[in-house]
């Protein structure tokens, strides 16, 4: 790849905090270091995984409204944990935490338990409960929660 | 208090780190010499592990080889730890900051705070250094971000107790012992060694050269075998371990071409940068195959672009990379 071709194709999903150094080769054909803001191929394959993410969060959101599910099913999906990664977060057996995905078992939580899922996802036990609440939107969601 | 370190931008997170750490003991080498020397060019396809679903694809050798076979191929002694209780984690750092030693530390990025949203996965094999502290936030080198960052005690204790796959527990290190004297050209040739042997003679077909082929020949059935979909996910996870952040493009062949010409340089040897000329012509191939895969992504492929024009790019790739690693073997009994 030459210099002038690295490309700058800018989806924002770098949201300008960095720029990716590439390696590529200039007029004498040494190779240097340029930054760079985005390739298009490159974030087609990353929106393409966040897209995946957010149908199962809308799916999820659906499976909390009709109580199929507790809210522990939103944020599973939102912060990208199957089971076995919040049982490693939690200390919290797989088996448990499958039976606290059922709404009337969620509601009976104590506050303790509450608390360790609620760290899990970086939230408080507040607004693990009023999961609602929640307004920001995922990566490549075009602006909807 | 905040040690006088210089943070460089890097391609790759652990190049970067070592690269990093070493220049603060007056060894200078670059990102691109430490990928080779560390014989960081790898490439594997394995099918029967899954992330999410997904065949795992990965175009470097496991993380935290990189720091461990630079010292060991440069001669230097490295400290390296893990721990079982957090607080501890945070006291050994602490003390290495106040005895003046940047830190190197693995971190999981999922709760990195200063890091770009749709970059944040449970991705556990990060690496950044640790070269101060001011006012209760520890100062940060992120080999990937542009400028210094900085984080609460909270967030960086959360980060190097992330969990899941590769977990960092902790993990602490930094060149314990650095030589008088280094001597860069027998590393680099240790280096080239390596990464033939593990380019073209690991036994078993889903690693190196014969990785590349099989994946060829896998490749051209997904949508017969996947459906459409699914085979459009398989393509999107190949792309993003090929080009996302930390490769410096075409899944690390253009820094292994750059290390290739700074090669020639220090080992006065033209017939390298020959070499890495070819490199770069497969880095190049690798880049098309990622502008056709991702058109077929967006289901905006053109005529003839299709998996079958994959394959035959991966089998074409996978000739030129035994080219060249042939051609590195001659060259380095």
């Amino acid at each position: 790849m030459k210099k002038d071709q690295v490309p700058q194709d800018d989806a924002n999903l770098l949201e300008g905090r960095t720029r990716d150094v590439c390696y590529a080769v200039d007029e004498k054909g040494n190779y240097v270091q340029v930054l760079s803001t985005g390739w298009e191929p490159k974030s087609v394959a990353l929106l393409q995984a966040w897209k995946e993410i957010n149908a199962q969060v809308d799916e999820a959101v659906h499976l909390v409204k009709t109580e199929k599910a507790s809210p522990l099913a939103f944020f599973m999906a939102k912060c990208m944990f199957d089971v076995k990664l919040l049982s490693d977060y939690t200390d919290i057996p797989k088996r448990k935490i499958k039976s606290h995905l059922d709404p009337e078992q969620f509601n009976h939580l104590d506050e303790a338990t509450l608390m360790k899922y609620a760290e899990a996802f970086n939230i408080t036990p507040d607004e693990l409960v009023n999961w609602q609440k929640q307004t920001d939107s995922p990566p490549g969601s075009g602006g909807k929660s | 208090m905040t040690l006088d370190f210089k943070h460089s931008q890097a391609a790759h997170c652990e190049n970067g780190v070592t690269s990093n750490l070493l220049r603060y003991y007056g060894v200078d080498v670059s990102e691109a010499v430490i990928f080779g020397i560390s014989s960081g060019l790898f490439f594997a396809y394995l099918p029967f592990l899954k992330v999410n679903g997904l065949p795992i694809t990965s175009f470097r050798p496991l993380p935290g080889m990189i720091f461990q076979r630079t010292a060991t191929n440069l001669g230097i002694k490295v400290y390296r730890k893990k721990f079982r209780n957090k607080e501890d984690s945070m006291a050994a750092l602490d003390k290495a900051l106040d005895a003046g030693i940047p830190v190197g530390l693995q971190v999981g990025v999922f709760n990195l705070t200063y890091f770009p949203k749709p970059y944040r996965f449970h991705f556990n094999a990060h690496n950044i250094v640790v070269f101060g502290k001011e006012n209760g936030h520890y100062i940060i080198s992120d080999p990937v971000m542009e400028t210094v960052e900085s984080l609460s005690y909270e967030e960086l204790l959360r980060v190097r107790w992330a969990r899941g796959a590769l977990e960092p527990k902790g993990q602490m290190y930094y060149p314990l012992k650095v030589p008088a004297k280094i001597d860069v050209a027998p590393a680099i040739r240790k280096g080239i060694k390596k990464n033939c042997r593990d380019m073209l003679t690991i036994p078993v077909p889903l690693f190196g050269i014969k990785g590349i082929r099989y994946l060829s020949k896998k490749i051209k059935k997904w949508p017969e075998q996947l459906g459409d979909n699914k085979a459009a996910l398989y393509l999107g996870q190949l792309i993003r371990m090929q080009e996302e952040v930390g490769t410096g493009g075409a899944g690390f062949r253009f820094i292994y071409a750059a290390f290739l010409q700074e090669a020639a340089a220090i080992l006065h040897n033209n017939r390298l940068l020959d070499i890495s000329q070819a490199m770069t012509d497969t880095g190049d191939r690798w880049r098309d195959f990622a502008v056709i895969a991702g058109r077929i992504i967006k289901k905006r492929s053109g005529e003839g672009e299709s998996y079958a024009i994959l394959s035959n790019i991966l089998a074409e790739i996978a000739e030129r990379e035994r080219a060249v690693f042939s051609e590195l073997k001659k060259f380095i009994p």
